[in-house]
């Protein structure tokens, strides 16, 4: 679905925070992606939904060349893949319900009320349907993102720091959702330097770990 | 997925999509700002208002050049000068010729009454005309295009010496002149307030995108196409524009109406208004203005979109 090869990314035409980056994620795969902060966890996420071109190498998201993509192609893709950010966005005029169903809105697809309210009690949002996103709390924000992020159906979904601003038990409920996800076919990488969350989470699902060092990716293995 | 232009928005679409009821839904994603709301009705009902006048100034001044030139290019003047005891010969000799003129009506000597009403705004109401070595004048209607004020000038020259033909050019051109060149400012006025109102609008748009950066950014990141984050902020910009400029052109519209009419204001204020078929043509300022808040929102949302990935 995504593919990279020896991509390299630097901000600005400037020295290289990424490279020679191969990376395949393939349906129904769970993926961690670790490193230390500033090591280019973000980064590398943000070139998976287009939010960055590479500056070396190639990158496809299934099966077309990154670069070449329209403003409107990028659009498409990011209806294909999901992505939940450390700080969710969201509109803070519109009630959690209506940000939870807007990519269907502005994908002029049709919201099926009951799919809507699923949704909300799976990500345990039932009784905040109708309240404005300001007034959530942080793990209750996250889990409308993830909710939003998943709303298309679409085939990958990224994680970055989903975690960060959760406490535990908060954390595992969020990553217990994600595990749901994966189970569910979909593709699954989240970003987190929490090594803690990554053995727990490694306890219940086949995850492989991916690890950030020096700019280059590399597979960790069992010193984590 | 192919290449396309990332910013040739389809004007088509955009416009299919701004008249598509979407339950409000397209509308809702950019958050109600009172302030660009109130500053775009506001511009656009004042805009609207000033279009009228410059409307109806343009036509006004439009039908005063048609007046003026019809009524004094549907006629021409011989004035006869001669001693006292050979005038009433060479009138005669001179509407001999006119009648004989080809393109010209029934030739009109002016009365002795008619001679004292010109002379009046000079020598008063009691002037005794008769004592003045007032020339003769006869009034000639054209009736056909074959008419040769030319060859009727030299004409008269040869056979009625003292008969001397005056056409209104003298006082028809600058008259004309005056009322065209009032209709170009009006016209331009109308170009200054269309240019005006793009502005204001473009500047309102810009200031109601840069206020939903985030929003802009939010819908990009879920997927949003340029398409539909711009025509959320063109159908609102639009619709405020067209909005405020129909109250615009009605105040304007009730102003024009209860302006002087002609018998009560004379003069230059003759006609100024709208007369007919004319009273139609404000109705299209809400259109125009739709149309500017249109675009003007359009290349706004276009540039805005452009910084955002």
């Amino acid at each position: 679905m995504i593919e990279m090869r020896d991509v390299g990314f630097g901000y600005h035409g400037g020295a290289e925070l990424l490279s020679g980056m191969t990376l395949s994620l393939q349906p129904g795969m769970f993926h961690f992606l670790t490193g230390p902060s500033g090591s280019g966890k973000t980064t590398l996420l943000r070139l998976c939904y287009a939010d960055l071109l590479p500056t070396a190498g190639q990158m496809t998201a299934y099966g077309h060349e990154l670069r070449d993509l329209s403003r409107d192609d990028i659009a498409d893709l990011r209806r294909r893949v999901g992505v939940v950010h450390q700080e969710p966005q969201f509109l803070d005029h519109l009630p959690v319900a209506e940000n939870i169903a807007l990519p269907l809105s502005i994908a002029h697809e049709p919201v099926d009320m009951d799919a809507l309210r699923d949704l909300l009690g799976w990500v345990q949002l039932s009784q905040h349907a109708r309240a404005l996103p300001p007034s959530l709390s942080g793990g209750e924000r996250q889990r409308a993102a993830l909710a939003r992020a998943v709303i298309l159906s679409p085939d990958v979904v990224l994680a970055d720091e989903p975690t960060g601003n959760l406490d535990w038990d908060m954390s595992m409920r969020l990553m217990q959702l994600l595990i749901e996800l994966n189970k569910s076919g979909k593709t699954v990488l989240v970003a987190t330097h929490d090594l803690n969350l990554i053995r727990a989470t490694k306890a219940q699902v086949t995850a492989r770990v991916l690890r950030i060092s020096g700019g280059n990716l590399q597979l960790a293995g069992a010193d984590l | 997925m192919k290449r396309g232009n990332s910013l040739a928005l389809n004007l088509l679409a955009l416009c299919k999509s701004l008249l598509r009821d979407e339950g409000g839904k397209g509308d809702r994603i950019v958050p109600p700002t009172g302030f660009t709301a109130q500053l775009t009705l506001f511009s656009a009902g004042a805009m609207a208002f000033l279009a009228v006048f410059a409307l109806a100034l343009a036509l006004a001044t439009g039908r005063l050049a048609d007046h003026w030139s019809s009524e004094l290019a549907g006629s021409v003047t011989v004035r006869v000068s001669a001693p006292a005891d050979q005038q009433d010969g060479m009138v005669q000799s001179t509407l001999q010729l006119l009648r004989t003129t080809p393109g010209a009506g029934e030739p009109r000597q002016l009365p002795q009454e008619e001679l004292a009403r010109l002379l009046e705004p000079w020598f008063g109401p009691d002037m005794p005309v008769d004592a003045l070595p007032v020339p003769a004048l006869i009034d000639l209607p054209i009736t056909d295009n074959d008419f040769d004020a030319e060859g009727l000038r030299l004409r008269l020259e040869a056979e009625v010496p003292g008969a001397v033909l005056d056409d209104h050019t003298e006082w028809r051109r600058p008259l004309v002149s005056a009322a065209k060149r009032l209709r170009m400012l009006g016209i331009v006025s109308l170009i200054l307030i269309t240019a005006a109102s793009a502005a204001m609008i473009t500047l309102s748009a810009k200031a109601a995108l840069a206020a939903n950066g985030q929003v802009i950014r939010v819908l990009r990141l879920i997927g949003a196409r340029d398409l539909t984050i711009a025509t959320a902020f063109v159908r609102r910009f639009t619709r405020r524009s067209a909005f405020g400029s129909a109250i615009g052109t009605v105040a304007g519209v009730a102003a024009v109406s209860i302006l002087p009419d002609a018998s009560a204001a004379g003069g230059f204020l003759t006609g100024l208004g709208f007369q007919g078929w004319d009273w139609l043509m404000p109705l299209s300022i809400p259109f125009v203005a739709a149309a500017v808040g249109f675009f003007a929102t359009r290349w706004a949302a276009l540039k805005m979109l452009e910084d955002v990935r």
